[in-house]
This record gives structure tokens, sequence and C-alpha cells, in this order.
């Protein structure tokens, strides 16, 4: 499992964790997310920008 | 270009935001249809509850004139902190109960004290203008990543009946920004009118069709209480009912104008806030990421103070979960010469606007008709007008 993360806001997408707001059950893989998927917390970026992260170093989606 | 203003910033004393005090205000003044009221009733001249007007698109602008721009950029090194505050973060908060008791107490007085038809006027316009400065606060809070900001903004919203706006400025203004996709991007050469009429309907249609595509990955329903264009009228049709129950049918003019009048500031925010711009294609047939050039800017200290800076449009949109306070002044944005009150009451004189801002758009784009948001329904005698402007040289 991969984390990735927007480079401009620094939203991360958790492999693991999904993300439920935007549909996304724990465990959707990066490349079942769509393409024109935009980041949701910003929107300047889009799925291409994303890049991997390392483990260890980011924390997962954002508080809700 | 960022890390020009960061290099600017570093080595120089603590930074220091000169508006800092000056935020406090936002609260305060949004009173402001609540003391023309006070002073309409105390010296019995009915042209006070006009005060909010005259305030905006006279005494603003001249505040603007007196006061000046202010350039100034916190050093990246002191953004963190600064967004920690919880001192800016209060004020927003603050500006939600007020914008319902502005809209409740004015309410009460148009359905209970006698008046006369431009004083009526006079108060709802007033509350009006007050009601679009809720989706500024709105704008502000739903662009931040907590959940009680995010609450916050759609109650906000609901205040003027406008909470589709939570989704549509989000994921669908900040995504197509700039491009001739953007229903809230206005074209060169179009007309504010023109534009409402693109702009009002294409806004609602884009935030029901993104909210019902998240929806249908979740695998909601549409139409559920999960769908967050109809979360906020939960609010607004409650309220709303009960105000005409209360207060009678007065309620069936007041709000509505009130409620139009929100919108309209809103309409015109998004008219001069990216009139020509245009992003470029890039190889993969995706448009190049929005940078600071694809909004107009502007510094003027007095209308961004009670804006929360949203005239800093530029970073904003380069940056939209950047902080009120922390957003910056980039050299070489494409600059309105005025703050966002007098650029809105040019706009609605379409030939000032175009005369103002036209060469400005060509300026920006070096006289290239094919780097520019260019209205396809203009006529061949106004493109061929633009296409000699364009072969001018460039106005300093």
């Amino acid at each position: 499992m991969t984390r990735y993360r927007c480079p401009g806001c620094g939203y991360v997408y958790d492999e693991a964790r999904g993300d439920a707001h935007q549909g996304f059950a724990p465990g959707t893989t990066w490349a079942q997310i769509p393409a024109s998927w935009p980041c949701p917390d910003c929107a300047v970026h889009d799925k291409a920008d994303f890049t991997p992260v390392d483990d260890g170093e980011a924390r997962g989606a954002r508080p809700r | 270009m960022s890390d020009r203003a960061v290099v600017a910033g570093a080595g120089q004393e603590p930074y220091i935001d000169r508006k800092r005090w000056a935020w406090a205000l936002s609260p305060i003044w949004l009173c402001l249809p609540l003391m023309g009221i006070g002073l309409a009733q105390a010296t019995g001249v009915g042209a006070w509850n006009w005060l909010t007007l005259v305030v905006w698109y006279v005494a603003l602008p001249l505040a603007d004139l007196a006061i000046g721009s202010d350039s100034n950029n916190p050093p990246e090194s002191e953004v963190p902190r600064l967004e920690r505050e919880s001192y800016y973060r209060i004020l927003t908060y603050l500006t939600v109960p007020v914008h319902y008791a502005i809209l409740i107490l004015a309410a009460w007085y148009v359905a209970t004290q006698p008046m006369g038809v431009a004083s009526f006027l006079g108060v709802t316009l007033s509350v009006g203008l007050i009601s679009g400065l809720a989706i500024n606060t709105g704008h502000e809070l739903g662009h931040k990543k907590t959940a009680l900001e995010r609450h916050l903004a759609k109650i906000v919203l609901a205040v003027v009946g406008y909470g589709h706006f939570f989704v549509e400025h989000n994921r669908g203004h900040h995504r197509d920004v700039a491009t001739p996709e953007d229903p809230a991007s206005a074209r060169l050469g179009e007309n504010i009118y023109a534009f409402a009429l693109r702009e009002l309907p294409g806004a609602c249609r884009r935030a029901w069709r993104s909210e019902a595509e998240r929806l249908a990955r979740r695998g909601n329903r549409a139409w559920s209480l999960d769908n967050e264009v109809l979360q906020p009228l939960v609010i607004t049709i409650p309220l709303y009912a009960a105000m005409v129950w209360v207060f009678g049918p007065i309620m069936l003019v007041f709000l509505p104008l009130q409620a139009a009048f929100g919108w309209w500031q809103l309409t015109s925010a998004n008219f001069i806030e990216h009139y020509g711009l245009l992003r470029q294609r890039v190889a993969d047939g995706r448009y190049e990421r929005v940078r600071p050039e694809h909004s107009w800017n502007t510094n003027h200290i007095a209308t961004n103070v009670i804006l929360f800076h949203l005239q800093r449009h530029s970073d904003h949109h380069a940056n939209p979960t950047r902080r009120y306070q922390s957003l910056r002044n980039f050299d070489g944005l494409p600059a309105l010469p005025c703050g966002y009150p007098a650029m809105f009451a040019l706009s609605y004189l379409p030939w000032g606007w175009r005369r103002v801002m036209d060469h400005r758009v060509l300026a920006w784009a070096r006289g290239d008709l094919a780097k520019i948001n260019v209205d396809p329904r203009l006529s061949a005698k106004r493109r061929a007008r633009y296409a000699a402007l364009a072969a001018e040289p460039a106005r300093p």
C-alpha cells in the first residue's frame, strides 16, 4: 500500500485508508483512481501530478 | 515566481502583519445596515437606510485611494506560525452568527416599522450586500481542511441561500478557472449581464454534476442528505419559511431581493477576477497548472481588510488552501487598478469596463488574441476591433 501526495497543498491519498468522503473505500489502489480526479483539497493539481510518499513520513488523509 | 517572493522575505526583521488588528473590523463592519437603520431612526432621515451601499460603492473606493496599497508578504518561514494562530480563525468564525443576526434584525425592522418604498429598498439591498459578504466568509472557510471550518462554510452560505457554492467553487471553479469551460471566469468582450446569465445556471449545474459523481462513487443517491449541495438548504428553507411566518408577507419581497443582491455581489466578483485570462493547453491535452498570473490581483488595503484578502486572488488560486493572513503579492501580476467595490461599479457600465480593462488583458497576453479567453459570441466587427487593438503598441 502506498501513499500519494498533492505537491501543492499536501493532501495525501493513502491506499490503505482510501478516502470515504471521496467515495474511495479502504484498499482502493492508486491505479483505480480516475485519471481526471483532482486533488479534493485544492483542485490545482490532479492525479498525474501526485507523487508517492516514502513510508513513515505522511500521516494520512485530512482530519474529518 | 514564488521562490523570488521567499528570497525577498528572507534575512529581514521579524515579520509583523501590519493588517493584524485591522482584520478585527471584519465582523464589526458587517453591522453597517444596523448602523444605517439606527441613524435613520434617530434623525428621521430615511436616506440613512442606504448607508451600506454608499459606504461600499463610494466610501471604500475613496478609502482605497487615501490609504493605498500594501505589497507586504509574510516570509515563508513565518507562514506555519501565522496559519496556526487562532486569532485569525476566530474572526472568520465570529462573522457567521453576525450574518444571521443582521438578516433577522433587519427583517424584523422592515416588517414592524412604518417606512416608504425607498427606505425598504435601502435596507433590503444593504442586507443583500452583507449577504454577499456571507459568501466571502463561506469562501474563506470552505477552502480550509478542518471539519469545523467546512461545516461553518455551509452554515454561513445558507444565510444567503447559496449553499451549492461550497461544492461548485472548490471542485468546479478552482479546477476550470481561466478556461472557456468555466462559467465563473469572464471572457474578453463579455459584459457582466450576459456573464451572469451564463454563470448563475452554469455554477448550479456544475455543482450538482460534481456532487452526483462523488455520491455515485460512494454508492449514495444524489437526492439524499449526504449531498453537500442540498445540506445548506436544510437550514435556508426552514429559516426563510420561519421568517415569512413570523414577519409576514413582506418577507416574500425582502428575502428573495436580499438573496439576489447577495448573489449579484458574487457574480460581480467572479466577473472581474479572471476577465479575459486564459490557461494554455499543454502537450498532454490538459490545461497548464493554475499560476498566479491567471487571476487579477489587487493589494488595496481598505478593501482587502473588508474581504479577508480575497483581492490577493492570484496567490489564492495558485494556493487555495492558504489562509487569508498568509496570502502573498508577487511581482508582475495582472493588477486591477482599484479594489473590488470600485471595479464592481465599473463593470455595471460595460463600455467603461472595456475601456479600462481590455487593453490590460491585451497587454497581459502581449497582444496575442490566441492567448486570451475571448467571448466566442462576439460579432465579426468586435473581433476585428480587438485584432486592431492587439496590433497597437502596448499602453503604459
